[in-house]
Formats: C-alpha cells, structure tokens, sequence
C-alpha cells in the first residue's frame, strides 16, 4: 500500500499536467522552505510537487517528495495537505506520512510588515525525508540509518511568518517552533529569504521566456536547537539561491540547490518544484 | 497533561483572536483609501503599451474572477461599474495592493507596483468603447 502511495505521488502530478492544463495557471512559490504573506487566492487549488535530492557521505542517495494540495478557503486563511514520500537508493520507497496545515492573515491590509499565524500537525514517521523545514538538532547523521518507519512523529508546528513587499521585492523572515507531542521538547528553526522578479514591468507582448516571469533569490534556513539547548550547537544551517519561472496561464517550476553551512549539514541538497493552480476550482466543481 | 491543555487552549484562543481580527475587517474600500494614495498619479497614464501589458496582466491574474472581458464572473463584481469608472488611479492602486479582503479581494502586492499600475492603466481604459472591442476581438 505505501509503495502504491509513494508511486501515486510522482504519477499524479503527470497526470493533472496531461488532463487538465487547459484550466491551469500559475503559481506564486518562489521558496522552499520560507512562507510569504501571500495567500491562496479564495477558491484556488494549487497543486505542487516539491522534490529534494541528497546524496549524504557514508549514506545512501534518496528523493523525499512532498505532494502539496493548497487551497484558498477565505483571502486571509490559506489551508494545505501534504503527502509524503521518499526512496532511498538501495533501500526502499516509501509512503511517509501526511501533514495538514492553515494559515492565517490576521491583517486585512497591507502593511510594511505583514504577519501571518500559521498552524502545522504533522504525522509522518521516522523515514521522511521531504525535508520542508530544518529545526532543533536536525542534520545528516538523521540519514545515515536504513530507511525505518518504526517511529510515528506526531508533531505540531506553529511559525510567525513576517513578510514584506518593497520595491519589487519580497523579503520574508519565518520563526519556527515544532513540538513532537510524544513529550519531547520544543525545538526551534528559522528561515529567511528574499526575491524579486527579473524585471518589475510586464512586457506589452504576450511571451513566454520574458524577464518577467522568473524570480531570482535566496534562502538561508536552519535549526536553533531545542528548549534545553538553544542556540547553533550542534545545528544544521543552509544558504540556497532560489530560480523561479512561472509559464503564463501554465504550471511554475521553481530549483534551489542548497549548501549546507556546517559539519552537521548535508553538502548539497537539490531542491525542485512543480506547481499548478486550478483558479476559482470551487467553481469548476459546481458547473458540473 | 496539563501542559497539553495549555497548549491546546493557547491554540484555540490564537484562532479565535485571528478569525475575530479578520471578520472585524474593511467594508467600503473607497471610503479607506487615504488621501495621499488617492491622489496618486499613474505613471504610465495614457501609454498603450502599459495599457496592453495590464490587458496580459488582466488575464493571467483577474480574468478567472472577473471574467476575460471585465464584466464579472459567478459573485465576483464587473469592473465595469460606475464604482470603478469614477475611482481615481491612485485608488485602484491602492485597492490592488491592498485589496479588500473581508469582500473576497486579495492583495496583489505579490505583483511589483509597476505591474499593479499597468493594470490599472487597463482598468481605466476599459471605459473606452474600442479598448472592450479589441479584448473581445482578441479572444
């Protein structure tokens, strides 16, 4: 069943792609790891796979994947479901787990720094690699062992996502606090990035390969340690240039390879992402 | 235990807070809109080149609401309106940055402010009788 799960999880994007471009347009990712303030449009689902690669010293290459549904439920409250899986070369593929998660945008207007809550339950075991955040004492000895499902991770993780639109650019700092609820300490994380689109005025002429439509930037994203030993002992931190491409009226691709800063880091991860939104789905539901 | 009651009645406090906040929000966004963005001028006014980019702008970013000639679509409203006919540029500037989210308008400020002024230069010339031809024309 969880092979079966973990080979839907690459096939079913391919398969959206196929059927149903007529109706896709693009998406507004630009980063792994670090929330904006932007929102999901209300009655948008947005479709997303985000893969990372590994190849871990004295460890076996993997893949985790995360297969993203994001819905825009109001203009302020944004919620997700994510679907887990990784395979680990010369060991196994697997269904890691679920997450769900809501966002909330407490401020109705704009501001020069725009707060958004956000609110995460995780259930993913212990073989997930999807790697979406790096908190506590996470780092490369975590993936050193064969792949083991044996340890349910139920957790919760809450972020305060500040973010701001200046001048073409978006700059976004994420304060992060995950909690495993089998009475483990809180660990700690943060993620901060910035980027701006090629060009800040849209070409009269319809094109698809314009500045306009890439975004350029970076993140830099870490663990913090935990309640009783805070701070960068012992941590795993990582800088990443960010491309983003967004096709008009068509899926958005986004890569970040990223490099780790430490001992404790993986060497290069390589991230790469694929994201389609079905505008005002709500609506395409009920016309038929 | 104790703690996880904390915990959970934190968290159910925090939510509410939020959807309180929110369900609190704008009404009439004209009436909000603050002088010194009013009374800001579009630097691209009168340029059709920027009037044809807002045109992309439009359909790649609103047409799924609004409809692909501006005239609304399910409950979301025609842009066509006396309302936005007789905003100033300066206050479809705002309202695009801002939105009006209590009213299901998002925030367009993820678009440089550029682009949010190429699309009001659209907005404004859907009021010209050819502009609405060629959209149809070029559909």
């Amino acid at each position: 069943m969880s092979r079966l799960q973990a080979k839907l999880a690459g096939i079913l994007p391919a398969l959206f792609l196929v059927f149903i471009y007529p109706v896709l347009c693009h998406a507004q990712e630009n980063y792994f790891i670090t929330y904006t303030h932007n929102m999901e449009e209300p009655g948008t689902l947005e479709l997303s796979s985000k893969s990372v690669s590994g190849m871990p010293r004295n460890g076996n290459s993997f893949i985790g994947n995360a297969l993203e549904f994001e819905y825009g439920v109001k203009t302020w409250w944004t919620s997700e479901l994510y679907l887990d899986g990784q395979t680990t070369f010369g060991e196994s593929t697997l269904f890691t787990g679920w997450r769900l998660e809501n966002r909330f945008r407490p401020l109705l207007r704009e501001h020069w720094i725009n707060p958004v809550l956000y609110f995460e339950f995780e259930n993913i075991n212990s073989a997930d690699k999807s790697l979406l955040e790096i908190v506590g004492h996470d780092g490369i000895s975590d993936f050193l062992s064969r792949n083991d499902r044996s340890e349910k991770e139920r957790e919760a993780e809450l972020r305060l996502i500040l973010s701001s639109n200046v001048k073409g650019w978006n700059i976004s700092e994420n304060m992060i606090a995950e909690k495993n609820l089998a009475a483990e300490p809180w660990e700690f994380g943060y993620a901060v990035a910035a980027s701006r689109p090629l060009s800040l005025i849209a070409s009269p002429n319809p094109c698809v390969l314009c500045r306009e439509n890439f975004s350029l930037g970076a993140e830099l994203y870490g663990g913090l340690g935990d309640r009783y030993s805070f701070g960068l002992n012992n941590t795993s931190h990582y800088l990443a240039p960010t491309l983003a491409f967004r096709m008009p009226n068509g899926p958005s691709f986004q890569i970040s390879p990223a490099a780790g800063l430490n001992k404790n880091s993986h060497g290069m991860l390589l991230r790469f992402g694929v994201s389609y939104e079905f505008n005002q789905f709500a609506s395409l539901w009920r016309s038929r | 235990m104790k703690r996880a009651r904390i915990f959970l009645l934190a968290l159910c406090a925090v939510l509410s807070a939020t959807l309180l906040l929110a369900a609190a929000g704008d009404g009439l966004w004209v009436t909000r809109v603050p002088e010194k963005d009013r009374a800001r001028a579009n630097p691209f006014a009168g340029n059709a080149s920027a009037q044809a980019a807002g045109a992309k702008l439009f359909k790649q970013n609103c047409a799924s609401c609004h409809g692909d000639d501006a005239f609304g679509k399910d409950h979301h409203p025609s842009l066509h309106s006396d309302r936005v006919r007789n905003a100033t540029p300066g206050e479809l500037q705002w309202l695009l940055s801002n939105g009006s989210m209590k009213n299901g308008m998002p925030s367009w400020s993820r678009l440089p402010e550029q682009q949010r002024w190429q699309i009001v230069s659209f907005l404004k010339s859907l009021q010209n009788a050819d502009a609405q031809m060629a959209i149809k024309s070029d559909k």
